[in-house]
């Protein structure tokens, strides 16, 4: 590894886990956060995104899922014996796939719930409301309504939201675009980048939708069943011949072609990384 | 037949008042069933266990009232964090089967240790509650049924009050709405189970404590607690306003089954509107239909 230890805030050291005792979702997974920066981890479904962000925030086991090797450090400390709660008062949110809010509960009282994110901090941390707010004034709109009656990117926003009450120092994103509109994706990536910029919030970022993810991030991973196949800054990965192809949708010069042409789903196999 | 119009009030009165206590326990049932989806099969028991722990500082250890109400209610809401520590957390993740055969139980246990301790004996409390008839136009209401009323309402507006308030209410209202949620937010979640355990202890001992001062109490007073299952049911198992509407509904069903047709009719009864209610809807009055976003 390149860089000096120190600038990472997130480090994942191939790590295997495997669910139910018997099915093996990640094989030897590595991976890196830089300080302050946005990383992309691709790839297709079933690869184990979702299953290395559940590693990373301990919550495998809430799906019977077990960290059976490898080691995930986050700042330097290693967060196998740390419970999902203690994890996330250390300063690691993890924003769910399909938002999972609270909808019995307003929007308000779910930002509530996630001061608690805030117990035991040493600096004293006090919840910014207005934060979020200032980020999100559709939440503001809608504070006092119940978090199951807002559309899908409100809850999304309201997702984000309850994160950024947290404070973190990492915030793991899981698919902020699924079942959103184009247009809201747009804006809500758009605040991912600001959240980044101005609050110097380190993010892993997994996305399906590699072209927005790639946008937004520094650099990415790709992953393919259960490793990492690929990985580099963004602007290589976005121009890199196979990601175009398999992740963005413009392989062999753009052109529509007819399902015939199509050919199979094949690939070199890599053996780096 | 001719219709005695004022015994009808009078009796639908003193009945919906003794729904009140079944309205208290079942919201006892609730808080634990909605944050830990565990179904306690004893909550009859922790009433009388409660119950049986009032009667040893207020009669035994002739305290004062002032001390052994509190002290009964403080050892109860132990009692509660030890039975969730040592039987109930070692299942998390096991189906809820087990969890329910525990409780089945931990009620035989709780039976088991009042019969070693204090005797299967029928034992009287000491009278707290004024003993002033109450009227109310015509109608008569036994004080203690009156006034139990008054202290079930009192404690069920403060456990709403705390649980929409105060932050450990939040807590727990977003444990049970989704726990994976729970965690990511930084809840610690099997506090909140304990949490609700206690809390859960300590309101089934003052319907115990209020139970027991109106009939006695007993190694068998945890019949009680199948009524209030009946309550709950009713209600729809994780609604709190369920347990409280079915409390005073399946009250006022029993009494009015007492007074007209007998008072082996009231189990009957309350059974005969548990079926009818199941009918027409399967999860209760107020049970969870998740909102749907279409």
């Amino acid at each position: 590894m390149t860089q000096n230890a120190t600038d990472l805030v997130l480090e994942v050291n191939n790590i295997e886990v495997v669910y139910n005792k018997v099915v093996q979702a990640l094989r030897g997974l590595s991976l890196a956060v830089p300080r302050g920066e946005i990383v992309a981890l691709l790839g297709s479904n079933g690869a184990g995104k979702s299953t290395t962000l559940k590693a990373i925030s301990n919550l495998l086991p809430l799906e019977d899922g077990l960290l059976a090797s490898g080691h995930i450090r986050f700042a330097g400390q290693d967060t196998a014996r740390l419970a999902p709660q203690q994890l996330v008062r250390l300063g690691v949110s993890h924003v769910m796939e399909g938002r999972h809010v609270f909808e019995d509960l307003t929007v308000e009282e779910n930002l509530v719930a996630s001061t608690y994110a805030l117990s035991g901090r040493t600096n004293a941390a006090k919840p910014d409301f207005d934060l979020v707010y200032e980020y999100f004034p559709r939440l503001f709109e809608r504070r006092k309504g119940l978090a199951g009656y807002l559309s899908g990117g409100e809850q999304q926003m309201l997702a984000i939201g309850r994160a950024l009450i947290a404070q973190p120092t990492l915030m793991l994103l899981d698919e902020p675009s699924l079942g959103i509109s184009p247009k809201l994706t747009e804006d809500i990536f758009a605040i991912i980048a600001r959240i980044n910029a101005e609050r110097a919030t380190s993010m892993l970022l997994v996305e399906q939708n590699a072209t927005v993810a790639l946008a937004v991030a520094h650099r990415g991973y790709i992953m393919e069943g259960g490793k990492i196949v690929i990985d580099g800054t963004a602007e290589r990965l976005a121009s890199d011949a196979d990601v175009r192809e398999f992740y963005l949708g413009m392989g062999g010069g753009g052109e529509a072609r007819s399902f015939k042409q199509l050919k199979h789903y094949k690939r070199r196999k890599r053996w780096l990384s | 037949m001719d219709m005695d119009w004022g015994y009808l009030f009078e009796v639908s009165l003193t009945s919906v008042m003794g729904g009140g206590l079944y309205a208290l326990a079942g919201l006892a049932f609730v808080m634990v069933y909605k944050a830990t989806r565990v179904v306690n099969l004893a909550i009859g028991e922790m009433l009388m266990a409660g119950s049986y722990l009032f009667f040893t500082f207020a009669a035994m250890w002739a305290l004062p009232l002032w001390l052994a109400i509190p002290a009964a209610v403080l050892a109860s809401g132990v009692l509660g964090a030890v039975i969730e520590r040592t039987m109930i957390r070692p299942l998390l993740g096991e189906p809820p089967i087990s969890a329910f055969m525990v409780t089945i139980g931990l009620g035989s246990v709780l039976v088991g240790l009042v019969e070693m301790i204090w005797s299967a004996d029928q034992r009287r409390l000491p009278d707290f509650l004024p003993t002033q008839a109450i009227t109310v136009g015509d109608a008569f209401l036994a004080p203690k049924i009156f006034w139990g009323a008054v202290i079930a309402s009192v404690f069920i507006t403060a456990v709403l009050l705390v649980f929409r308030y105060w932050r450990g209410g939040v807590a727990l209202r977003a444990t049970a709405s989704d726990q994976a949620a729970a965690y990511a937010v930084g809840i610690n979640v099997p506090r909140v189970f304990s949490l609700s355990w206690v809390v859960s202890a300590m309101l089934a001992a003052v319907s115990g404590i209020i139970v027991g001062s109106i009939g006695g109490i007993s190694s068998s007073m945890g019949v009680f607690g199948l009524t209030v299952l009946v309550v709950v049911i009713v209600g729809g198992l994780d609604s709190v306003l369920g347990a409280l509407v079915a409390g005073l509904l399946v009250g006022l069903v029993e009494g009015l089954a007492g007074a007209y047709l007998g008072g082996e009719y009231k189990l009957l009864a309350t059974f005969i509107v548990l079926v009818f209610i199941l009918m027409v809807r399967p999860y209760g009055l107020f049970g969870t239909r998740e909102i749907e976003r279409l």
